[in-house]
């Protein structure tokens, strides 16, 4: 059953002179219970804003033009801003990108982590806040002592592995992973991912993983939604994704990504840049710098169609 | 609180603000125990003779004597009190209204943060010495009168600062993970905005200690200081009037020399405190003369042979 299922979400951004850049268009998953699906795609696709929607945590300059966003039969969106606080954090929960902004730097890390155990009330009074907190530095694998130090006095590993213990502050359904292995070095990436992996399955979360590395995805993820320019281009189980991608971007993503039978093989890339937001092509986001495309690609924006059960993509070459 | 920590380990290395701060301290030793140190009561009646009357400094009165025939020395010690209870109470509140209407200001935005701007600017064009003049004659002089317009006009260039500052700290993650675990707008200023600013609030205090100092030296110097109290800016006011054409300088003189000691010391202290706090005014490098050796002495920056292109 999904636990938490996105329909057709667009978000824009509004600029200063008042035209609306459109940084999310009509983006729909369903996360099973238990599942972990993987959000994919380059630097500045609209990931990290599609996730800031779901929560409705988006910048000020930023509107939901449209979506849903079922969880247990209610339509977040259409909740008040504090319905939606009752949900955020105590049911679904973000780890933020870059663990060190994300921390207060002149408050010790316990007292921010016990903040969010308050605020909801998950523990009432400061002990039992304070024994929540050591519980949740231990479940992270770290000791109940940290929780006095500052975050300069963390590692980056550290950092991420408390910025863990606060999203599950409040026993969340949902853990939402804003690039959790970003800026560590590949050892602390390993464990972070063992750590995430550990937690999805003694807590029993759903996870969704924001990230541009498929190999991590390929690890982690039961599902990949691959997004282009703010769109889904293609959404599938991640074996279809890496067995047979259909999109185009998805192909040479693939083919960018090195080949572990195959080490010496030259890795592709994708030429060109992703589009910026205030010019997007008028067909296909992806049009421009694809390899197999025609005529209509630059006119017309091809739908999101299901060619086999389950897996989605949107490519006019592509026959359902 | 790390930040004091480290901010009192680097003001420790700063001879200008070490200076500054027992310059502060001095004054304020005095100020407390000005019954012990001063060697006579102004208040007290004493009996005078005409050749009493704006005595010069001798072994009893070490600074001389004033028009009444009573010593300037204790006077002037006695003086520090007001000025300091001036300083210290007026640059608190301006620093509570100033930082309030800062984080308000700073955080929400929008029309209440533009009606507060425009407030501080308006008042902030204002010059603030006629505009005290003019409150404190509608409502009569005194010393919790002056105190309360200085500290009631002086906190627009706090707000100003807090503002600018809270501005770029809003921005920063932390605080958009702070409203996602929950907490609302006076939570996250109080508990995640104001001690990122507090630093900067101190160093601002520092410096408008002096600025309300001197503001009650110059009400007082116009004749619109509390009658009743004899502070730095009353004895100028004395001096200025009755003293100066008998040439009784030694009346006219510690006064100032009082207020400008301990304004000196205040603005070095709040200076070195700023700079530590505020990495934008430390200056870059090439600025700093102990590192522009080549352009001082005149030599010539290598590569540039004499005779030039051949």
């Amino acid at each position: 059953m999904a636990i938490l299922e996105v329909r057709n979400l667009s978000v824009n951004y509004l600029t200063d002179n008042g035209t609306a850049l459109h940084a999310v268009e009509g983006v729909g998953f369903s996360l099973e219970q238990g599942s972990s699906l993987g959000l994919v795609g380059e630097s500045g696709c609209g990931k990290t804003t599609a996730m800031l929607g779901v929560l409705r945590l988006l910048p000020a300059e930023g509107r939901i033009v449209s979506g849903e966003v079922w969880y247990e039969g209610m339509d977040l969106l259409r909740l008040s801003e504090r319905g939606m606080g009752e949900y955020r954090w105590t049911k679904m929960a973000i780890v933020f990108q870059g663990a060190m902004n994300a921390l207060n730097p002149v408050r010790r890390v316990g007292d921010q982590i016990a903040e969010a155990i308050m605020l909801h009330g998950v523990a009432t009074g400061k002990k039992a806040a304070s024994k929540r907190v050591g519980e949740l530095l231990e479940m992270v694998g770290m000791t109940a002592e940290m929780a006095g130090r500052y975050p300069h006095q963390y590692s980056g590993g550290m950092r991420q592995r408390a910025m863990i213990a606060m999203a599950l502050a409040c026993s969340p359904d949902i853990l939402i992973a804003d690039e959790p292995t970003t800026a560590l070095d590949v050892m602390i990436q390993a464990q972070i991912l063992d750590l995430l992996q550990h937690l999805q399955k003694e807590l029993e979360l759903s996870v969704i993983l924001v990230t541009h590395d498929l190999g991590v995805v390929a690890e982690i993820c039961d599902d990949v939604l691959v997004m282009y320019g703010g769109k889904t281009a293609e959404y599938a189980g991640v074996d279809v994704i890496y067995n047979d991608p259909l999109h185009p971007y998805t192909q040479r993503l693939m083919q960018a990504f090195p080949d572990i039978d195959n080490p010496t093989s030259s890795l592709a890339s994708i030429p060109g840049y992703p589009p910026p937001l205030d010019a997007l092509p008028a067909g296909c986001r992806f049009e421009p710098r694809c390899h197999c495309k025609s005529g209509i690609c630059a006119v017309e924006s091809p739908p999101l169609v299901a060619v086999k059960p389950g897996h989605y993509v949107a490519c006019h070459e592509v026959k359902g | 609180m790390e930040q004091f920590k480290h901010i009192w380990r680097t003001f420790r290395h700063r001879p200008m603000g070490m200076l500054g701060g027992l310059m502060l301290f001095s004054v304020v030793f005095v100020a407390i125990f000005a019954p012990w140190l001063a060697p006579y009561d102004p208040k007290e009646r004493i009996d005078v003779e005409p050749g009493d009357l704006l005595a010069p400094p001798d072994s009893e009165h070490l600074l001389g004597r004033d028009d009444a025939g009573k010593d300037v020395l204790s006077q002037l010690i006695y003086g520090a009190r007001v000025s300091l209870t001036v300083g210290f109470v007026a640059s608190l509140m301006s620093m509570f209204i100033g930082t309030s209407v800062g984080l308000v200001a700073g955080y929400f935005g929008g029309r209440i943060g533009n009606a507060l701007m425009r407030l501080v600017d308006f008042l902030l064009v204002i010059p603030d010495l006629p505009l005290m003049l003019v409150f404190i004659t509608m409502w009569g002089r005194g010393l919790w009168k002056i105190i309360l317009v200085i500290g009631l006009l002086g906190w627009t260039s706090t707000a100003r600062l807090v503002r600018s500052q809270v501005l770029s700290i809003k921005e920063r993650q932390f605080i958009l993970r702070a409203r996602a675990i929950g907490a609302g707008g006076l939570r996250i200023i109080a508990r995640h905005i104001f001690p990122q600013v507090l630093p900067l609030i101190l160093a601002d205090a520092v410096l408008s200690i002096s600025g309300a100092i001197i503001a009650e030296s110059s009400l007082s110097f116009l004749g619109l200081g509390d009658p009743m109290l004899v502070s730095w800016g009353m004895m100028l006011n004395f001096a200025f009037e009755r003293a100066i054409s008998r040439r009784a300088w030694w009346f006219l003189l510690p006064p100032g020399f009082a207020i400008v000691w301990v304004s000196v010391g205040l603005i070095m202290m709040g200076n070195t405190l700023e700079e530590i706090v505020n990495p934008r005014l430390k200056t870059h490098h090439l600025f700093d003369p102990r590192h522009m050796v080549a352009l001082i002495a005149g030599v010539r920056p290598e590569g540039q042979a004499e005779g030039g292109v051949e």
